[in-house]
């Protein structure tokens, strides 16, 4: 019998080279479609609502590209794409609206309190807590420069 | 012509963020969560020390659409922000993600609400 660290080390070895691989080729075409329909929404609002500014025109992007992510969790076709894209689903902001609407769903039969309003933050509390963390520290910090410097 | 080469700049950026993630979950195993607060840590740091103005420049939704443009931002509220007052340096970065977070939060609410488990049904 092969004693089972060697096996793991042996399965390690062999099986997830070419998987790996695969996940970064994937990862990297769906990154990068995900940013070019992003793209493609962003010229659409520049070209017809001239009379949003910039800022506000990317903020439309944003949202629209949440609301896809969103949508397409909530039918079930963002996480099967997620299960071959990897990162490439993930990392893009249409991966947040996953990270929020993938857990509320799997958990929305324990009621809406205790079910969708606390599980869809499984994963976005994380990200949003350090996330406001850190920008009022670069605001202090930026704060501090402005005053001293 | 030149439509064509955004796009392709706007994938290439797009895909190498992503490329690097996947990277990153295959060699250290982490879970989304961490990756997506790693990205967002990242965002904010490269706007702080100025450098995502270049990298949108050449690569516009291919690095704002990542979570690494939520980083940027919420760094980049607090900066203008910082300008006006310690105040506003605080509430600056929520401020300026305020439109995407309401949108994630109010959608993501209502689609789980109307939407039933996928999962339930195997």
């Amino acid at each position: 019998m092969i004693d089972k660290t060697a096996y793991s080390e042996y399965v390690q070895k062999t099986v997830p080279r070419t998987k790996e691989l695969k996940t970064l080729v994937t990862a990297f075409i769906s990154g990068g479609i995900i940013c070019m329909i992003g793209e493609a929404f962003l010229d659409l609002y520049t070209h017809t609502l001239p009379m949003l500014g910039q800022e506000e025109i990317a903020t439309l992007t944003t949202i629209t590209m949440i609301f896809i992510g969103g949508f397409l969790t909530a039918i079930g076709l963002y996480d099967k794409l997620g299960k071959h894209c990897g990162a490439g689903t993930i990392i893009p902001i249409t991966g947040f609206a996953n990270s929020i609407v993938s857990p509320a769903i799997e958990f929305n039969r324990e009621g809406v309190f205790q079910g969708v309003m606390s599980k869809m933050f499984d994963i976005a509390g994380p990200v949003i807590v350090s996330g406001v963390t850190l920008s009022a520290i670069v605001g202090i910090i930026f704060y501090l420069i402005e005053v001293f410097a | 012509m030149d439509i064509f080469l955004r796009y392709l700049q706007v994938f290439l950026v797009g895909g190498i963020v992503c490329f690097i993630g996947q990277i990153l979950i295959n060699k250290t195993k982490m879970t989304s969560a961490r990756i997506l607060v790693l990205f967002l840590a990242l965002g904010v740091v490269l706007e702080a020390v100025g450098a995502f103005r270049y990298i949108k420049e050449f690569g516009s939704s291919g690095i704002t659409v990542p979570i690494i443009g939520f980083g940027s931002s919420l760094a980049k509220g607090a900066i203008e922000g910082a300008k006006y007052g310690i105040i506003p340096a605080v509430l600056g970065g929520l401020q300026k993600v305020a439109g995407g977070l309401t949108a994630a939060i109010v959608f993501g609410f209502i689609f789980s609400v109307v939407f039933k488990s996928k999962t339930k049904r195997m």
